[in-house]
């Protein structure tokens, strides 16, 4: 049974953005680390982020974070610690629903080739879960998920570096769904003080590709980055630097409101 | 993706595809195992290095070069000893291969050169790697030094410890040595980091891997550079006894001796593979590593394959005493082995490989690696229900660098140190 056009999950994600960047805006991409620092603050800290946000990236926590800097590894061991996982998370989210924003989740592919593709699809759809960002997963291995998400009209939104060759850049803009992921800088996450300033030529060039509107991540922090990012992308992601306000005991929608500024 | 059981004639075909050199295929794939799972920072580098490996493995300019370098500064062909004490007492005729006596005192410098003289040709400014035991990381501080290229080697803080000798060793070699804090703080936290340190300069450096696991081609880059293990021992024992063993046994953690014992041997069908992994304390989820025995499919470090995990698919702790089997993964061509029935794989626990290396030092004047001496507790296991055949085992390493661990378990030095110091 396919999805109808309008009522796919994915679109929600495309159209949330645009919605801000018709304004004049630049859409916001906060990431949490599901169930940090507290497992049972997540549903509150999730909405009042959904209310500050375009688009919220809800972080599955796994054992081996590959991609990801110290703050995002740290949050991740002490979620699973707290028996934080997949399961808990779609139950979590299924329960709290509906969310001011579309949520992504953002996991390693383990956690969900474990669950099984046919079950997580299923389960994203009443959880509000629009789509999926799975960090060690490239376009050669996503067949088989890419298939048992679009099922769902869920989005696999793909993930575009500075080191992609242009071809590359060309087939994972076209194959991208909900928005393009642009990785700012040749690294982890978290780890960069400063963007490099190749990083607004790199920007354009992707979204000269794109059909879809481009969200720029990694080592985003500060109003002064963001605005400087805003005329060559849709979106921002921000994560270990919420991460980070969220340890320290900050207001997430405070720190959010600051970058908008 | 098949997590099922393959049918019967499955099995006989990737077997087959396996023996005529068609595995793994143009996807890194052995039958449902492998692939390519990786960041995509890394994949062009990936690529970068599945056609580097693809132009000079095959190419005799750097198969002259390589060679030479394992003859004139590795030492190879390593010795095939016959072990008559341990033949008399296990009823068994017992052969060794022993890797323990390349450079740097284990299998790992067979990888580890190969892959600095490629990372040379390709033109790498530094070396990452990651090491458990620290054997891999000795061997390739040892190669980078060779070849003239820095190195730096991640190291789980508590591998560290335990293999304090290799520390020292790395360090006097030129590496420049990171403990890891973060995870497990063993071999698997290791690669995480050295992951992590590649995705941040995936052009300048070169990830030197030490097992026969992680993304495509990995798996058959570190194979192909250790079957001259397996090449070795076969035309060896052919040479000395003029037949085939009837069972071969290596240890497995990642699986990168055993692969490289094996593969030249898979065709041989007479010829019983039996890999052996750690057992640990006991048979309990997190209490070993003995990913085959136990494990499900799963991806970890950039390949699908047997995993240790728990019912949440995340990767789950493990434990074994030798720091070079610590590790929840296994190679995808292991996985493939095992599913396809060519090798049996068993387990050893902690205690029958610490029983197995003190009888091996008695019987044969041999100190193996806690690692090996897994191997030759299989051995000894298998030897007692089929008596009067020909064994060959992959002596892998030799056991210095496990002197802290062996005295804090048998304390043999204690006390003559307290009496030379009273």
């Amino acid at each position: 049974m396919s999805t109808p056009q309008a009522a796919r999950p994915r679109d929600k994600i495309t159209a949330a953005i645009r919605k801000t960047t018709a304004a004049g805006g630049t859409a916001l991409v906060p990431y949490i680390t599901a169930g940090y620092p507290q497992k049972d603050h997540f549903i509150a800290t999730l909405k009042a982020i959904a209310g500050a946000a375009d688009v919220v990236e809800v972080g599955v926590p796994f054992s081996d974070p590959m991609a990801d800097g110290v703050t995002i590894q740290r949050a991740s061991h002490t979620a699973i610690a707290a028996g934080v996982n997949l399961r808990w998370i779609l139950r979590e989210l299924t329960a709290a629903g509906p969310f001011a924003a579309p949520i992504v989740l953002m996991s390693y592919l383990n956690p969900l080739l474990n669950l099984g593709y046919r079950e997580l699809a299923a389960a994203s759809v009443p959880a509000g879960v629009c789509g999926f960002i799975v960090p060690d997963l490239p376009i050669e291995e996503s067949a088989d998920i890419a298939a048992a998400l679009d099922n769902q009209g869920l989005a696999l939104i793909q993930l575009v570096t500075p080191a992609t060759p242009a071809e590359r850049l060309q087939r994972l803009c076209a194959a991208s769904q909900g928005f393009v992921y642009a990785v700012t800088v040749t690294g982890i996450t978290g780890g960069a003080k400063e963007l490099p300033a190749e990083v607004t030529g790199y920007l354009d060039r992707v979204r000269a590709l794109a059909t879809l509107p481009v969200c720029a991540g990694f080592g985003v922090r500060r109003a002064e980055q963001v605005r400087n990012l805003a005329p060559h992308t849709d979106g921002v992601v921000v994560g270990s630097a919420l991460v980070e306000q969220l340890e320290s005991g900050g207001d997430p929608v405070v720190f959010l409101k600051a970058l908008r500024a | 993706m098949q997590t099922e059981e393959l049918l019967p004639a499955q099995r006989a075909d990737l077997l087959r595809r396996l023996v005529a050199g068609e595995l793994p295929d143009a996807r890194g794939r052995f039958g449902p195992f492998g692939g390519r799972y990786a960041p995509e920072t890394l994949m062009p580098a990936l690529q970068r290095l599945e056609e580097g490996l693809q132009r000079f493995l095959k190419d005799a300019d750097f198969q002259a070069e390589l060679g030479r370098e394992l003859r004139d500064w590795a030492g190879r062909p390593t010795a095939l000893s016959p072990a008559p004490t341990l033949s008399r007492r296990w009823g068994a005729t017992v052969w060794l291969k022993r890797e323990d006596l390349a450079h740097t005192g284990a299998h790992k410098i067979n990888n580890a050169l190969g892959q600095a003289l490629l990372a040379k040709r390709l033109g790498a400014r530094r070396i990452i790697a990651e090491t458990g035991a620290g054997q891999h990381g000795v061997a390739t501080a040892a190669a980078c030094a060779r070849v003239g290229i820095p190195c730096i080697v991640y190291m789980g803080a508590v591998d560290v410890q335990r293999q304090a000798p290799n520390v020292e060793r790395m360090v006097q070699l030129g590496a420049e040595v990171v403990p890891v804090k973060s995870g497990d703080r063993t071999l698997r936290a290791a690669i995480d980091e050295a992951f992590r340190d590649w995705v941040s300069d995936p052009n300048g450096s070169y990830y030197l891997l030490g097992s026969a696991v992680g993304p495509h081609p990995y798996p058959l880059l570190v194979r192909e550079l250790q079957s001259v293990i397996g090449r070795e021992a076969r035309a060896q024992f052919i040479e000395r006894t003029g037949g085939l063993p009837d069972a071969v046994f290596a240890c497995v953690g990642g699986g990168s001796n055993a692969i490289g014992l094996f593969h030249p041997l898979v065709g041989d069908a007479s010829v019983e593979l039996i890999g052996v992994e750690a057992g640990g304390r006991s048979a309990k989820l997190g209490e070993n590593a003995a990913t085959l025995a136990t494990g499900r499919p799963g991806v970890l470090h950039g390949t699908y394959s047997m995993l240790l995990q728990d019912k949440e698919g995340l990767v789950q702790e493990t434990h074994s005493i030798s720091a070079g089997l610590d590790y929840p993964g296994v190679g995808p061509e292991h996985a493939l082995l095992r599913a396809i029935g060519r090798v049996t794989y068993v387990s050893a626990t902690d205690d029958e490989a610490l029983d197995a290396l003190r009888e091996c030092c008695s019987a044969e004047g041999i100190l193996p690696a806690i690692e090996t001496a897994h191997a030759f507790a299989g051995a000894r296991k298998w030897a007692a229900t089929h008596p009067g055949k020909t064994l060959l085992i992959g002596l892998s390493g030799r056991g210095d660098k496990d002197m802290p661990t062996l005295s804090q378990v048998f304390g043999g030095a204690r006390k003559i140190l307290e009496e030379a110091g009273g």
